[in-house]
């Protein structure tokens, strides 16, 4: 049915694929052809439908309607043990490994070995009452592990992975892990890789490590399919961009052919200003001062380590560092939800002058202390908002307290969701629907919109426009820029280096729950920030590595 | 090369798709078609058995519930305690604090009133002075009995099922050592108590169905408009977001639990000041445990409650009267056919959330976009 190619063999392809979860259709109509060695780009905003028809390839869901082809032939992917039989592997982006086991014994583990069922099960008997994880460690056949050493080795010289066989996944970092991963489905013999938004999580430098052994696999033959919404990266690693919009394939275009101006055309649908404005600070003064702050988690260990900043008024602080560097126990230990166990945090109250410190309180104690403190949490649904709460409940969860009467007054929050509806442009059948139904770009909005009301004087956020699309980016942008203009101070932790880079007055970047520097947006690098925050500090207490 | 040789030709025929969108008229449309299809196995059930005529099982279930007037009061009361009982339940449950314990709060709670009427009345006190002396303290007692495993829970995160359960056993016990202390006759059974009963409104049963209907607007407004009611709701959807907006988790469990064991002592009042007059460990009838499934039929809705506990009451009555007019003597007929219904209830709620969804095939329609793009591809090379 396709034309056949001379220079390059056609590996998948995509007939007609629709499939739909209720009444969203998550793919429609979807034709694709993804050739042999070749790198081919997943563009789409979220909610396109592009991990879905990933989805679809690697066997977690199966098409409504429409067929899959494999080198021509057309199969039926049932199971990811399905996809394998067809040497499609995919890296999704929460990993699948065991803490307690080598990188090698995560490589063996699952595939079938020559142990028999009854040797399996006599182990199984023999050792039921250990611990599961005991177990299983000592359930892998040793044989196959000692077997699989040499090809592991193998495949990491040929594509040029660092990977150290024998080191636990606990020790390992994010970008380890990753390798880890796309080794582990090599070994599987693997021919097409999905990886989906495989450098979210990663560093610069780690990125371009990354796009390296990529490129070595390409060359070998394999097809890569990169699911992503970053355009730089669309454009320096991809051969062919395939864009998805509102679960349609819009079309797919050579990479050398394109530019990004185009590409967001494809993908939003619509000609997009991809700046943001940034306006030099008001006369900004010191408004909330944080020193020596250190914290624990439950098990004592200590996330937080003499963090040190002032955040000012009229000023966007941008926080940057590794995912799970101590960003979310800092903005959470400031705004009293884990107890700081040293340090002070003090928060200046711009028309007194007052100094108080806020560490040790908790938030009921902060918002009677008259500490105009707004927070977006990371955690949207499971923190900010309540899910199965309409807007108008949600509105009322910072202020339901402030009225005398037992009985909860809705008038005034019923006012308010009207006004966050309207003003920030929420897409919602009612206010009296509950936000869970909602799409990540409205639930950001009414959470944003409900925090920016209470007039802050201090407004963290944390990832704000993480799952968000463009349009929906811009205008959390918008109403932060607006926020710092009334002299709010904002920190902003964020993920993406470009929008840091950007939007940010100054950059904290931390590390290991330590701060690592703070740099001048207007005249850092993203790669000054990355090395910053992969720094490894000289005479650190680092003691639980 | 390819090892599809499994999966060549297995299609799958249809899949399961979870609904985002059914009206809720339509859900309680095949909720109650559940009920009656459940219903009418149970008639073909005994049309195969006994040779009953199904119209006559029909009608001898009505019977059983409206038959005379003594039947219709009883069936009432019986809805109003288990609806009581539920009442006492969704606070807790809304929490998502599963408290299994309401037996054993019922129970405690006609312990103490028994006691009360007992040695009291043994002591000749005047009847009024028992009986105001007698309704705080069994409410207290349910309300004690719910509260510990409350802190437990709050303070120091344990299981509140097993915990509640087990409360109900230790409920269970202590009426035993009462009984085994009060009753000397050697029957085993507490003669009916003539001290400290509770008003009589007309008869026997209005006053605690006129305490469920106050209970019921009470606590319908409890959870909807008052403070304490949305901040359950908030804690029991998630307990993070409660901390981010500042409440106090561990209070709003334990009051929560104070409220909710305290409606169960009050069920526990009703039984033994005004229904039973007597107390012994089956006091409770179960109630505990069916007002569990009243409440999550009902989904937490006080008001649907109503007809939940009365669908339930109105099985349980009509099947023991369609049992004697068939001469069953086999008391699991009866127990098999109410089961049935409950699956049948309870089996609809798969086809409310999910609807199953047959593979369409796919239209063949020739690609003609990708062609363009493999010459492109080439003279890129």
């Amino acid at each position: 049915m396709v034309a056949k190619n001379n220079t390059k063999n056609i590996n998948i392809t995509f007939e007609n694929i629709s499939k739909s979860f209720g009444v969203v259709k998550a793919n429609q109509n979807v034709n694709l052809d993804i050739y042999e060695g070749e790198i081919l780009a997943l563009l789409g905003e979220n909610g396109s439908g592009k991990t879905t028809l990933m989805n679809m390839l690697s066997g977690i869901y199966y098409p409504d309607e429409g067929n899959i082809y494999v080198k021509g032939e057309k199969v039926n992917i049932a199971s990811p043990k399905d996809a394998f039989s067809y040497h499609i592997g995919m890296i999704h982006q929460h990993f699948k490994l065991i803490d307690v086991f080598t990188s090698l014994e995560n490589i063996v583990l699952g595939i079938e070995s020559n142990v028999s069922k009854k040797q399996k099960w006599s182990y199984f008997f023999k050792n039921f009452y250990k611990k599961k994880e005991d177990r299983e460690t000592k359930y892998i056949d040793r044989a196959s592990v000692k077997d699989a050493r040499p090809i592991v080795q193998e495949i990491c010289d040929k594509y040029g992975f660092i990977l150290d066989l024998d080191k636990k996944v606990y020790d390992m970092s994010v970008s380890e892990k990753q390798t880890l991963e796309i080794v582990k489905t090599l070994y599987r013999g693997a021919d097409i890789l999905i990886l989906d938004e495989p450098t979210a999580v990663l560093t610069p430098i780690e990125i371009d490590k990354l796009f390296n052994v990529l490129r070595n696999m390409k060359n070998d033959g394999k097809s890569i399919i990169i699911i992503t919404h970053k355009l730089n990266e669309v454009m320096e690693i991809s051969d062919r961009v395939a864009v998805l919009r509102k679960g349609e394939c819009i079309g797919s275009v050579v990479t050398k052919n394109t530019n990004e101006a185009e590409l967001t055309e494809m993908m939003v649908g619509e000609k997009i200003e991809l700046n943001i404005k940034r306006d030099e600070p008001v006369n900004p003064v010191d408004r909330l001062i944080v020193k020596d702050l250190e914290c624990k988690n439950e098990d004592g260990r200590e996330i937080l380590h003499d963090v040190s900043f002032t955040a000012r008024s009229g000023e966007i602080l941008g926080i940057a560092g590794i995912s799970g560097s101590g960003q979310k126990e800092l903005l959470e230990t400031i705004a009293g939800l884990i107890k700081g166990s040293s340090g002070e945090i003090t928060y200046i109250n711009p028309k007194t002058d007052k100094e108080v410190n806020l560490r040790s309180k908790s938030p009921a104690q902060i918002r009677d202390l008259g500490v105009r403190l707004s927070f977006v949490p990371e955690d949207r649904l499971g923190m900010g908002l309540v899910g199965n709460m309409d807007l108008v409940d949600n509105m009322m969860l910072r202020s339901y307290r402030k009225s005398k009467s037992h009985l909860v007054d809705r008038k005034k929050p019923t006012e308010l969701a009207n006004e966050v509806v309207n003003e920030l442009g929420v897409s919602t059948p009612s206010i009296h629907t509950s936000v869970r139904k909602l799409s990540g770009g409205n639930v950001q909005k009414v959470l944003v919109g409900r925090e920016i009301a209470s007039h802050p004087k201090v407004l963290m956020v944390a990832y704000p426009v993480r799952g968000l699309d463009i349009n929906s980016s811009y205008l959390i942008y918008n109403l932060l820029n607006e926020q710092k203009k009334k002299g709010t101070a904002i920190i902003y932790v964020g993920e993406d280096l470009d929008v840091l880079i950007a939007l940010s007055d100054r950059i904290l970047v931390i590390g290991d729950g330590e701060v690592r520097g703070l740099v001048d947006a207007r005249k850092t690098t993203k790669r000054e920030i990355g090395l910053l925050m992969t720094k490894k500090n000289e005479g650190g207490l680092d003691d639980d590595k | 090369m390819m090892t599809n040789k499994l999966f060549k030709n297995k299609e799958p025929l249809f899949h399961v798709v979870k609904r985002t969108d059914i009206p809720s008229w339509k859900a309680w449309l095949f909720r109650g078609g559940a009920i009656l299809f459940g219903i009418l196995i149970i008639c073909l059930l005994l049309l195969i058995m006994k040779g009953a005529n199904p119209f006559v099982v029909f009608g001898e279930l009505f019977n059983g519930c409206f038959g005379s007037s003594r039947r219709t009061w009883l069936t009432f009361r019986q809805t109003a305690l288990l609806l009581t009982v539920g009442l006492a339940l969704i606070p807790a449950f809304k929490m998502k604090f599963w408290n299994l314990g309401a037996n054993g709060q019922i129970l405690i709670g006609a312990l103490v009133s028994i006691m009360c009427m007992f040695y009291m009345g043994k002591a000749g006190v005047n009847d009024a002075v028992i009986i105001i002396v007698m309704i705080p303290l069994s409410i207290l007692a349910g309300a004690i009995w719910a509260v510990i495993p409350a802190i437990f829970k709050a303070y120091f995160d344990t299981n509140e099922s097993l915990f509640t359960l087990m409360m109900n056993y230790i409920a269970e016990g202590l009426v035993a050592v009462f009984l085994s202390a009060a009753v000397t006759s050697g029957s085993g059974t507490l003669d009916i108590q003539q001290a400290g009963n509770l008003p009589r409104l007309g008869n026997d049963h209005l006053l605690t169905i006129i305490v469920s209907i106050v209970l019921l607007v009470v606590m319908f407004i409890y959870l909807k408009y008052h403070k304490h009611g949305y901040e359950l709701e908030v804690v029991g959807e998630s307990q993070n977001t409660a901390k981010y907006v500042g409440i106090n988790v561990k209070k709003v469990v334990i009051r929560t639990l104070i409220l909710s064991g305290a409606i169960c002592g009050l069920v526990g009042l009703l039984l033994a000041g005004a229904i039973d007059h007597t107390i012994s460990t089956t006091t409770a009838n179960n109630m505990g445990f069916t007002a569990i499934m009243v409440a999550w039929l009902a989904k937490f809705n006080p008001f649907l409650m109503v007809g939940t506990s009365f669908i339930i009451t109105f099985l349980g009555r009509g099947m023991s009267q369609v049992q004697t007019r068939f001469d069953i003597t086999n008391d699991s007929i009866s127990d098999i056919a109410i089961g049935l219904v409950y699956f049948a209830i309870i089996a609809v709620e798969f086809f409310v959330s999910y609807k199953v969804v047959f593979r369409k095939k796919a239209p063949h329609i020739e690609v003609k976009e990708q062609n363009n793009l493999v010459t492109e591809t080439k003279e890129d090379k």
